[in-house]
């Protein structure tokens, strides 16, 4: 193995570390501290990791603070986003079912996403309460909020508007959903 | 023609509208496009040369803020427009509504990706445990049982008990007694037809002395040493004591009359308010 290869094989090692052992309150890691960790090639490191992790189903994600994909990112940019690994494709109903969510809860996640995203990102907790009870029970409309809260997927303000929080960001496909929502069929 | 001040208070007024109508517009995020901006303006601008205190030109400085905001916002509204993320809410929320939930919930499955994370204890909550350890007292000391005070056995004299009320001074008949003797003296002193008023009997110098031969003259009444004559009408009760005590069980069913003895009331006695 060239002296490159090795160099580079090691540092792929310490990105795994880094990127799939949480080591703050949120997972991922901050652009900055992976270029401290490995240097300021961590762009190429995490694009061979991203490869390697293709085979496992698994992917580097990027999140830009802009709230928005870059193409071209700049080192900056890239400093300043947060790197996480995240499921390249999608998880069947029956083995999201194993991670502790019922439909019902999924079904309720994507309702609130899509109206939040379809409201300019931001929506009132009462209009989002009174669409969920149209699909879940009464008792379980704000239980299953403050779930979506807690897990960061949804935010809230002291004067009651609800946004989409890091999360949903980080691992939702706002556009896919909504697409896929708008051209589903429905019964008449 | 309307007077300066007429004109000053309708254009006051009117710019009062606007500002209340841009922030209706940011608080309940209608559409920003709702408002006419260049009408707006033309009002702020017909009104403008009739200001003349620092007050009105503030109000006019807030008018063209709120307008500013309401440009900001129809400009992130053209923007979020132009987006590819621009749905209009209405026909999503139609469409939520028509859709069944398992439907909805395989589609969200399609466009998740979950994140990745493995939970493990960090250097700096490892050091937090090793600290917490090292500080614990073991259990055996936590749970130390206190052994019993030990006291040496000594011995009370019968005044050193009634002293501190383990026992009275003397037997509860025995004070009922002379209190029966009492009350027969009084009435035959200062009663009338053989009766007293209540109050005149219990009645005593002290709250306390007074609760304390309610008390005993309660069991006066209870044990037939004596009787309650109630006189509802005029409120007024009377105490008559027996000559000889009478058994009181089985003659007839027996009552209870609660007569209240605060404190109020005794004060009220004492100044002689009580009738």
């Amino acid at each position: 193995m060239s002296k490159r290869k090795a160099a580079y094989a090691s540092k792929l090692k310490r990105a795994i570390h880094i990127l799939f052992f949480k080591r703050h309150a949120k997972p991922g890691v901050k652009g900055w501290e992976l270029r401290k960790a490995l240097g300021s090639d961590y762009p190429k490191v995490l694009k061979i990791l991203d490869d390697y992790l293709k085979n496992l189903d698994l992917e580097v994600k990027t999140v830009f603070e802009e709230e928005r994909k870059i193409e071209k990112p700049s080192l900056e940019q890239l400093d300043r986003a947060r790197h996480y690994i995240a499921l390249r494709g999608n998880l069947v109903p029956k083995e999201a079912k194993m991670m502790g969510w019922r439909i019902d809860d999924f079904a309720g996640l994507a309702i609130t996403i899509a109206y939040i995203t379809s409201k300019k990102g931001k929506a009132s907790r009462d209009e989002v309460e009174a669409l969920l009870r149209e699909k879940l029970p009464g008792w379980k409309v704000g239980l299953n909020i403050e779930r979506y809260i807690r897990y960061g997927y949804l935010t809230q303000d002291e004067s009651g508007q609800m946004y989409l929080d890091w999360r949903t960001r980080a691992e939702v496909d706002q556009k896919a959903l909504i697409d896929m929502l708008l051209s589903a069929e429905t019964k008449a | 023609m309307q007077s300066k001040k007429a004109q000053e208070k309708l254009g006051r007024e009117k710019l009062r509208r606007i500002i209340e109508t841009c922030r209706s517009v940011e608080e309940r995020s209608l559409d920003p496009f709702l408002i006419d901006i260049g009408a707006n303006l033309g009002t702020v601008k017909e009104h403008f040369p009739e200001w003349m205190i620092p007050e009105d030109l503030c109000l006019d400085a807030e008018t063209l803020h709120s307008l500013a905001s309401v440009v900001k916002l129809q400009s992130e509204w053209v923007k979020h427009r132009s987006t590819s993320l621009y749905t209009d809410p209405f026909l999503l929320e139609d469409k939520l509504k028509k859709m069944e939930k398992g439907e909805i919930a395989r589609t969200f499955l399609k466009s998740w990706h979950p994140l990745i994370e493995w939970e493990q204890i960090s250097l700096h909550s490892m050091a937090e445990a090793i600290r917490y350890w090292n500080t614990l007292v073991p259990l055996e000391d936590r749970w130390k049982e206190t052994p019993p005070e030990q006291v040496d056995i000594g011995s009370m004299t019968r005044e050193e008990l009634v002293h501190q009320r383990i026992l009275r001074d003397k037997s509860f008949s025995e004070e009922l007694e002379i209190f029966w003797q009492e009350l027969k003296k009084t009435v035959a002193g200062k009663g009338e037809k053989g009766k007293i008023r209540y109050w005149d009997f219990i009645g005593a110098d002290t709250y306390k002395e007074t609760v304390n031969r309610a008390f005993l003259t309660s069991f006066l009444v209870t044990y037939g040493y004596a009787t309650l004559e109630i006189h509802p009408l005029e409120e007024e009760t009377f105490l008559v004591p027996y000559e000889k005590p009478v058994a009181k069980t089985g003659m007839k069913q027996l009552v209870s009359v609660p007569i209240s003895v605060s404190a109020a009331d005794w004060q009220k006695w004492k100044r002689g308010e009580l009738e």
